[in-house]
């Protein structure tokens, strides 16, 4: 972690709350993590584990009250984005970092044809003028592989798929240098995921963008990413590249997850492994490890304290004390 | 179709079922000409993408929506042909799961209400005690916690809400279950333990499954025999097993090969079709996959290939099924 100048992101002990009616939600407990300019991050958990709070607090865009970001630094190319004014924000999203939305029907505007939106974002992110803005959003449109053609139509004359390109065109416009994609297949059927991943990919290689691809599917991320960080109840709770994570998953909760996913190449069982339980309630964390209620390997010491992030290998991290080896068997 | 139809005992059995919508352009052909059975005691997988009309067929065959032409034969009688009384029945053994927790469960009605509904409308229990007891016991099948018995559907998460709906469908012990994506919407471990009890209860109580999902993986999982359709056709069914070991349907190759797998050592090449799935209002005559197919030839554009027998109990609708070769 010395050659912190390499880190396009650096996220330090970043912790969220929400303060809702029912208690304060913890939603994001002291995390770190780090991603390397041009590479792509895969960040998998459940519904509530934080990663779209995560995301949103990238981007300051923690909506407060409820929400509130206690503690943690931000770094994005050498300045922490808790300490930037709302100009200097304003800078920064949309040029420097960009966002695509799980749901393209939502987060496009029904009343803007796509090419209008394209250029929104173009005249109020980049420095280009004019004529140069509707050329900079036809280029995007062919990049994205929308014909000309259909420049003046409506998000709702789109299917799901081409809609997501709408979105991926809006938000590699300004060429940043963090996508930050949110579910952004999981709209969309299985072909046509296949064609936006190839997309998203390839663009990425072309407009050397970075990514952090927000995702509950092993599968996309071990086609699309480079590393891992897995999440749980808010806490980070394994990181590795991906070779690592797929060769020798060895948190308790990452092998849950590989083994209660049937995958087109996992043996039928007549059960899947299931872990047992539910994640614990966001506003009554366990005290000790926030997995160990539903740990089948958990001791007294789980209970009492979580174990902290530690390199068991090289660019490995994991939080537990007790990691056992996957009995699933490697698929690196 | 197939001559095995006849001597197994198929508890639900589809013939040349079409279900139509006018739609301002014309006519919407959802489902268009499907044949299918399902065994007693089965699970048979219908996968394809949105708009292929597979939740159209779960719901004609379920009859929460009328059949334009076909029959589906229950329990070896037409359903389509039921009197109100047969109907009434019919409904009891028959029962759907539905994709979207959020808006198959009235807003309105607590959980309790909710898993009692079917169980009041078809006046199952004369005693009250009764009723609150067989709730707390579906609630239980389905692992919903007993102090979320007076909570309304927005106090829960979509994985919760869809284990009301299975107490539900539960609720009057069916013979038949239309599972219309029932874990589409939930989380992957949340899911994993659906999947599991479903596998249980068809274990513990004989149900028959019509399980219906774009995801294959899971489909892999739970069915004994998988149907895939395309535009509102059958273009291939066959075992499980085979299925996935030997796809001969340029589509489900296609499906197959799309489906992301999480492992790194994986060899398969990917076949990226072209463009989306055409418009199933008045689809030309020919192969409907036709446009995106790399096999296509003349005659695909012309004539609808048959779904045919090409090994005991795998069926194609391919003119070239094992004999593609690319298109000039």
């Amino acid at each position: 972690m010395a050659d912190f100048q390499k880190k396009l992101l650096d996220i330090r002990d970043l912790t969220v709350q929400f303060d809702t009616d029912s208690g304060v939600v913890h939603a994001v407990n002291h995390l770190n993590m780090q991603l390397e300019e041009g590479k792509a991050l895969g960040f998998v958990g459940e519904t509530g584990a934080g990663k779209t709070t995560t995301a949103l607090a990238i981007l300051q865009l923690i909506q407060s009250p409820p929400g509130e970001i206690t503690s943690g630094e931000i770094w994005f190319k050498g300045q922490n984005v808790r300490e930037m004014t709302e100009a200097e924000l304003r800078n920064m999203r949309g040029r420097e970092i960009a966002m695509i939305f799980q749901d393209p029907m939502t987060s496009l505007n029904p009343i803007m044809t796509v090419e209008e939106q394209i250029m929104e974002m173009i005249s109020l992110h980049s420095d280009l003028k004019g004529s140069e803005v509707r050329e900079r959003a036809l280029e995007m449109m062919r990049l994205v592989g929308i014909r000309p053609e259909r420049a003046k139509d409506y998000p709702h004359q789109f299917s799901g798929g081409m809609r997501q390109r709408v979105g991926i065109a809006i938000a590699l416009a300004c060429k940043p240098s963090l996508l930050i994609a949110d579910e952004p297949t999981t709209a969309l059927d299985v072909t046509i995921q296949a064609q936006v991943l190839e997309l998203i990919k390839d663009l990425q290689k072309q407009v050397k963008t970075s990514m952090l691809l927000i995702t509950h599917d092993l599968g996309i991320v071990a086609e699309t990413c480079d590393s891992v960080a897995i999440m749980y109840a808010g806490h980070l709770v394994e990181y590795a590249d991906i070779q690592h994570l797929y060769g020798n998953p060895l948190h308790p909760y990452t092998q849950g997850l590989f083994n209660a996913v049937p995958d087109l190449e996992s043996p039928i069982t007549e059960k899947l492994a299931v872990i047992q339980g539910l994640p614990p309630d966001p506003t009554n964390l366990p005290r000790g490890c926030s997995f160990s209620p539903r740990c089948p390997y958990a001791q007294a010491e789980c209970l009492e304290k979580p174990c902290g992030m530690r390199e068991i290998e090289p660019g490995h991290f994991i939080d537990c004390y007790f990691p056992h080896q996957y009995e699933g068997g490697s698929r690196a | 179709m197939t001559g095995t139809i006849e001597k197994t005992d198929s508890i639900v059995e589809i013939k040349h079922l079409k279900k139509y919508f006018h739609v301002s352009g014309g006519k919407l052909h959802a489902v268009d000409d499907v044949t299918l059975s399902i065994p007693r005691g089965k699970t048979l997988g219908l996968v394809g993408e949105s708009g292929c009309g597979k939740s159209t067929l779960g719901r004609v065959v379920i009859g929460l929506i009328s059949a334009t032409g076909g029959e589906i034969f229950f329990n070896g009688k037409d359903s389509l042909k039921y009197g109100p009384a047969e109907r009434a029945q019919f409904r009891k053994h028959a029962q759907i799961v539905f994709q979207d927790p959020f808006s198959s469960l009235n807003p309105r009605m607590t959980v309790s209400q909710l898993i009692a509904e079917p169980m009041v409308i078809n006046r199952a229990y004369s005693h009250r005690s009764e009723l609150d007891h067989k709730v707390k016991k579906l609630m239980d099948t389905v692992g919903l916690a007993e102090r979320l018995i007076n909570s309304f559907p927005h106090e829960l998460d979509g994985g919760r809400r869809q284990r009301i709906g299975i107490a539900r469908a539960l609720a009057l012990d069916p013979e038949f279950i239309v599972l219309d994506e029932p874990v589409s919407a939930l989380d992957v471990c949340i899911q994993a333990q659906i999947l599991n009890l479903l596998g249980e209860l068809k274990k513990e109580r004989g149900y028959t499954y019509l399980f219906i999902s774009h995801n294959l993986s899971v489909v892999r999982y739970v069915s004994d025999e998988i149907a895939v359709m395309y535009l509102g056709q059958v273009v291939e069914k066959a075992d499980n097993l085979r299925l996935f070991q030997d796809p001969v349907h340029p589509y489900t190759q296609a499906l197959l090969s799309a489906i992301p797998v999480a492992r790194l050592n994986r060899k398969k090449g990917r076949i990226l079709l072209e463009g989306d799935v055409p418009s199933p209002v008045n689809p030309p005559p020919g192969c409907r996959f036709a446009g995106r197919c790399a096999y296509r030839q003349d005659v695909c554009m012309k004539q609808t290939p048959e779904l045919r027998e090409i090994e005991p109990s795998h069926l194609v609708a391919c003119h070239f099924a094992r004999n593609l070769r690319p298109h000039a």
